[in-house]
């Protein structure tokens, strides 16, 4: 369970508890039911560990990742960052969507260096901003608009963009799901080589179960309507993955068959 | 220019399929001039003018032989000085010319064969009743002859038009945040806003009169209220718009309230404040016009209702001519001023 085992990078990541989180959303209007988006959830992420969340759509993933990024509050239960209860949002944990949410009004720099200037440390900070710049391979493209850029490139911009501030813990919803296969895949070893280098603890909700498998040391199985999490399982294949191993496949048919197969 | 332009942009996306990788590539910023194909570059659109000039000159002398010649030697002057030129620019068109000339010239040539028609149909034929429709002739001479007290008019115009519109773009800014982000303010303010707001702000005029020291400062807050309410209404509504999604990303980089409203809020609703600037801008030339005509006694608004009150309608198209120059001009600038700060919306949307 220890994932600094892999490496032995100090990890800048804290632990992350999720414990008896309940989240209900209230009725729109009288008739219709209240909707029980998580029930009793509980889970654990030690520091420095890549845990992947996979589940059908509707299963609450993204309420669970607005819940512990603090933009939404449980119904029941609490979140802890090591041992601090999550209040609000925070730039301990970055978060990341599907889309790259990139601001259209500022160029790729500007961008990057927002969370130093919301935080008021860019002065101290600046030369971070290359650093980052550098790390997703966009020095060239410091002075551009979002538009201007291709899908992975601003999908990397959001990444640095969420790193910058070193957040303790790093949430992505789907980030690489709008990627085409191709993209998805260079972008899936770029996530894990930024990964690798900080030792981040990274939480990533996806839909794809190679990239579950691919990267992350464990694996959160979640069923819908109630969403809770069904089963943990473990990925003990070493890095860099092959897609096509045995291994692999076998754990990718075991994780199918639980989706395929009615849930008991 | 219109015209080149658009042929231009034709030509274009041709040229730039070529080139399958245009995404990765760093912008370069100004974009390449497309040479327009060599069919397009017809050399007679050059004898436009000269024609047109030409034959403006000629219905000219034609027309104005009952009138004494004092009234219309600019007018002459203006047409052959306009000949003089557009016959050098065709004899040198082989050695240098521009798109930009390219695409002027049947514009200037229609627009001096519409002065020729004005001038038949008023001094000419006597189509139109003569006081309330001079010829050119006698509009440039006014034009001239009064150019002083045209050019104070504009100054006061200016100044009072920048006052009244600098005061509501700030108020109106400054309350569309107010009530764009904050609930309470938009519970308060948005009735307020929809029942006070669409009143023309003309229709004040008579309790302006009443209420303030100066027809200056009431003519100033009137033009304010004009500009106001758009301002207000779309800075309000781009403020409240703002993608919920971008607020959520600032949050979680440590964002304050001040840093959502000034950097998150307010850059996001840009494109809808500029719709509000624009609009507040025609709103304060008609509210700016008729301040003038009732109650200012200064500024083109000013001068046009004088002129009128001693029939010299002459002198109200010199105004009006002003007047088209003076506003297009402003807006104009308005224009300027957005694509500066909307640059990063090309290529977004289309401009």
């Amino acid at each position: 369970m220890v994932a600094v085992s892999e490496n032995t990078v100090a990890t800048e990541g804290a632990s992350l508890r999720v414990k008896d989180v309940t989240k209900v959303f209230a009725a729109r209007d009288s008739t219709a039911e209240r909707m029980l988006a998580l029930d009793a959830m509980s889970f654990a992420v030690a520091p420095g560990e890549l845990v992947s969340i996979i589940g059908p759509s509707g299963c609450g993933k993204s309420t669970l990742l607005r819940l512990i990024g603090g933009l939404d509050f449980p119904t029941s239960g609490e979140l802890y960052v090591g041992t601090e209860a999550i209040t609000g949002p925070s730039s301990e944990r970055g978060l990341v969507f599907q889309d790259p949410c990139l601001f259209p009004w500022l160029t790729v720099r500007r961008n990057i260096q927002a969370g130093l200037v919301a935080l008021g440390v860019l002065r101290e900070k600046r030369s971070e901003v290359n650093y980052f710049l550098r790390l997703v391979g966009l020095e060239g493209f410091a002075d551009v608009y979002p538009h201007h850029l291709s899908g992975g490139m601003a999908q990397r911009v959001a990444l640095a963009r969420a790193l910058i501030t070193h957040p303790k813990i790093l949430l992505l919803d789907e980030p690489l799901g709008a990627l085409d296969a191709f993209t998805r895949m260079r972008m899936q070893d770029e996530v894990l080589d930024l990964w690798q280098a900080r030792l981040t603890t990274t939480l990533l909700v996806t839909h794809d179960i190679d990239e579950a498998i691919y990267m992350s040391r464990r694996i959160l199985i979640m069923t819908p309507r109630p969403g809770r999490v069904e089963r943990s399982i473990e990925v003990d294949l070493p890095r860099p993955r092959d897609r096509s191993s045995a291994e692999f496949l076998d754990l990718r048919s075991e994780i199918l068959k639980l989706f395929t197969s009615p849930v008991s | 220019m219109l015209f080149a332009g658009n042929k231009v942009n034709e030509v274009a996306p041709l040229k730039e399929s070529a080139q399958p990788s245009n995404v990765v590539e760093p912008p370069t910023g100004a974009q390449k001039k497309h040479e327009p194909p060599a069919e397009k570059r017809r050399w007679q659109i050059f004898f436009t003018v000269p024609l047109a000039t030409a034959t403006a000159l000629a219905l000219h002398w034609l027309a104005s032989r009952q009138e004494p010649p004092g009234e219309t030697h600019l007018y002459t002057y203006l047409l052959s000085g306009l000949l003089v030129v557009s016959i050098v620019a065709v004899a040198l068109q082989s050695l240098w010319s521009s798109d930009w000339m390219r695409g002027a010239c049947p514009l200037i040539a229609a627009a001096v064969l519409f002065l020729a028609g004005w001038e038949m149909a008023t001094s000419g034929f006597r189509w139109l009743p003569m006081p309330y429709f001079p010829g050119p002739a006698a509009v440039l001479q006014s034009l001239v002859t009064d150019r002083d007290i045209l050019f104070d008019s504009t100054c006061h115009s200016l100044l009072l038009l920048l006052c009244g519109y600098a005061l509501g773009v700030a108020v109106g800014l400054f309350s569309g945040v107010c009530i764009g982000w904050s609930r309470q303010v938009r519970y308060w303010g948005m009735p307020l806003l929809k029942i006070v707001g669409p009143i023309p702000a003309t229709a004040w005029i008579p309790l302006a009169m009443v209420l303030s020291p100066s027809a200056m400062v009431s003519a100033m807050a009137l033009i304010a209220l004009a500009v106001w309410f758009p301002v207000t209404m779309l800075t309000a509504s781009g403020v409240s718009n703002t993608r919920a999604a971008y607020l959520d990303v600032a949050r979680t980089l440590g964002a304050g309230r001040a840093f959502l409203i000034f950097r998150v809020a307010i850059p996001a609703a840009l494109p809808s404040i500029f719709i509000g600037l624009f609009m507040g801008l025609g709103a304060s030339f008609l509210t700016l016009v008729v301040a003038e005509t009732v109650g200012v006694k200064s500024g083109l608004g000013w001068y046009v209702s004088w002129a009128q009150g001693w029939a010299e309608y002459r002198k109200v198209y010199a105004a009006l001519l002003i007047m088209a120059a003076f506003f297009s001009t402003i807006m104009t600038a308005l224009f300027k001023v957005r694509d500066r700060v909307l640059v990063w919306q090309k290529g977004v949307i289309k401009w």
